[in-house]
């Protein structure tokens, strides 16, 4: 698979980069004249395929897209997709025909035969929900240009489930909360979220936990607000507030409890850097601590980038890619997902992993 | 944690503050549900759609006789988006549009109207007439309801489209 070994742009630091870790753009579009992806049989599935894939779809930025079709790809590689947030785990699982395309940058990806026909998105460090929108409404249009895509006077944009009607939007940023944990603030958090209709989500979106202190906050209507207002409000209005909170929740575990707050973060950096054995949940655990530590500069020493390029390489997939264990002849080879668990082996390369880019000078 | 509901005997699930009244409110999914909050999150979305399918069935009895069984195009039913949440084809909105038009409302807070960017090909397809009768529709059941920032915006939206279609 044509993939980079991590995302390139995984090390860049975007604006607000200390609560802010990315921003996104998702349309959802349907073709006209084909049932949707749930009722279609795998020869329309493929037909929706060979369509998009003719599309002159590249952009005048060199938008260079590499399709990956996940029916002949390895479970591997489909979970590397997954773990880089480039494909969901409904696509994931599926075994129906479908494909994704991404930019040279993996900024841009385009996952085809989803629950809708085409589901795009543009995903920016920091907060960058603008840009990625601008992006991903010009990929929108190229679209448009070239195929007939299902609207309805009333209803906008016609996706395969109505609640996704109209622009079919979902705005989402991903957020880093430590603060609103640790001072237990999380609660009136999701409540005023869910009071303003936004959806609050763990690290791979729905159904996932907040893994590392990780939450992703998206927009729940779709319909009676245009793309430009929901961009205005989540921009000037709900990042803005969210990320407030978390400095000001920061700000009061300093001041009351400064060297609490130091135990931890040096206790964390201290486990990463001497652990043999590292499980998933628990290098989240002490990176989140870590990257606290530098967004509050208590740590100095270690790139941001450093630590959120760890939270990719921790993954199953990630590891086994950047990390091939030099005693399993077979570690490059295709293995089933259940060969992907947290065995003994893959804590110890974790641990080797995170050891490493931890202790080396950056 | 055992709050029973304010409107009947089973365990409250949503526990929320009434803004306008400024009091606590603690209610079963149920009513909930009738009270327009939104339900805790581990609901399955099948189930709220169905449960809003099913609340909605009753107001419309007298004309069901036009309720197509199944969608021409794809042969879908309602009954089958009862138990998927999800649609056929983009024409089963028209098939199922009066069943759909309680649904879309309901999970978009009332909204039945698309604001934003279209295809630019599809403009010419708006019907601004219809469109301008459905904002009134809306507008007086928002008046009805007091539901006055939201007449507010729907009277903004009225004069936007006034004003573009050159009256």
């Amino acid at each position: 698979m044509k993939l980079k070994q991590t995302g390139p742009w995984i090390e860049h630091s975007g604006p607000d980069a200390d609560v802010v870790v990315s921003s996104r753009a998702r349309l959802a579009r349907n073709l006209s004249g084909l049932p949707f992806v749930n009722q279609a049989s795998d020869v329309e599935k493929r037909e929706v395929l060979r369509l998009v894939q003719t599309l002159p779809l590249a952009g005048e930025r060199s938008e260079e897209l590499v399709w990956i079709d996940l029916q002949q790809s390895t479970p591997e590689d489909r979970r590397l997709l997954f773990e880089r947030h480039l494909v969901s785990r409904q696509f994931l699982e599926s075994v129906s025909p479908r494909a994704v395309a991404i930019a040279d940058d993996e900024q841009l990806s385009v996952m085809v035969n989803e629950e809708d026909h085409l589901r795009m998105q543009v995903l920016l460090p920091g907060l960058e929900l603008e840009e990625a929108w601008r992006r991903v409404v010009d990929f929108d249009r190229r679209l448009e240009r070239n195929a007939d895509i299902a609207v309805h006077p009333r209803w906008g944009y016609l996706t395969a489930c109505p609640t996704n009607v109209g622009t079919a939007i979902r705005f989402s940023v991903m957020l880093h909360l430590p603060g609103l944990r640790l001072t237990n603030e999380l609660e009136r958090l999701r409540r005023a979220s869910n009071d303003l209709d936004l959806a609050v989500r763990g690290f791979y979106g729905e159904g996932s936990d907040s893994s590392g202190d990780f939450y992703q906050v998206s927009n729940q209507l779709t319909l009676g607000v245009s793309e430009t207002d929901l961009l205005a409000t989540f921009v000037g209005e709900i990042v803005p507030r969210i990320v407030a909170y978390e400095r000001m929740a920061r700000d009061i575990l300093i001041e009351r409890s400064s060297t609490l707050l130091e135990d931890r973060v040096h206790r964390a950096l201290g486990t990463l850097r001497s652990a043999r054995l590292l499980a998933i949940e628990e290098s989240m655990k002490h990176l989140s601590r870590v990257r606290l530590g530098i967004a509050l500069g208590l740590l100095t020493d270690i790139p941001l980038g450093t630590v959120q390029r760890l939270f990719l390489e921790v993954q199953p997939a990630h590891l086994r890619r950047v990390q091939p264990d030099s005693i399993d002849n077979t570690a490059l080879e295709p293995v089933p997902e259940d060969r992907l668990l947290d065995d003994e082996r893959t804590r110890r390369r974790r641990a080797d992993l995170v050891r490493t880019a931890l202790t080396e000078p950056y | 944690m055992n709050t029973k509901c304010d409107q009947c005997d089973k365990p409250a699930e949503v526990h929320e503050i009434d803004a306008i009244k400024g009091v606590h409110v603690h209610l079963c999914r149920e009513h909930a549900i009738e009270a327009g909050f939104q339900v805790p999150q581990s609901a399955p979305v099948t189930d709220l759609l169905t449960q809003f399918a099913t609340m909605q069935a009753p107001t419309q009895s007298p004309k069901k006789v036009e309720k197509p069984a199944a969608c021409e195009t794809c042969g879908s039913t309602f009954a089958r988006f009862r138990k998927t949440g999800l649609l056929g084809c983009p024409e089963c909105y028209e098939a199922f549009c009066k069943q759909l038009d309680g649904v879309i409302a309901r999970s978009q807070n009332g909204a039945s109207n698309h604001t934003g960017r279209v295809p630019d090909r599809s403009s010419a397809l708006i019907d601004l007439q219809a469109l301008r009768r459905s904002l009134i529709e809306e507008l007086d059941r928002a008046v009805a309801s007091e539901q006055y920032e939201r007449a507010a915006s729907l009277r903004d939206r009225l004069h936007t489209l006034a004003s573009e279609s050159g009256d």
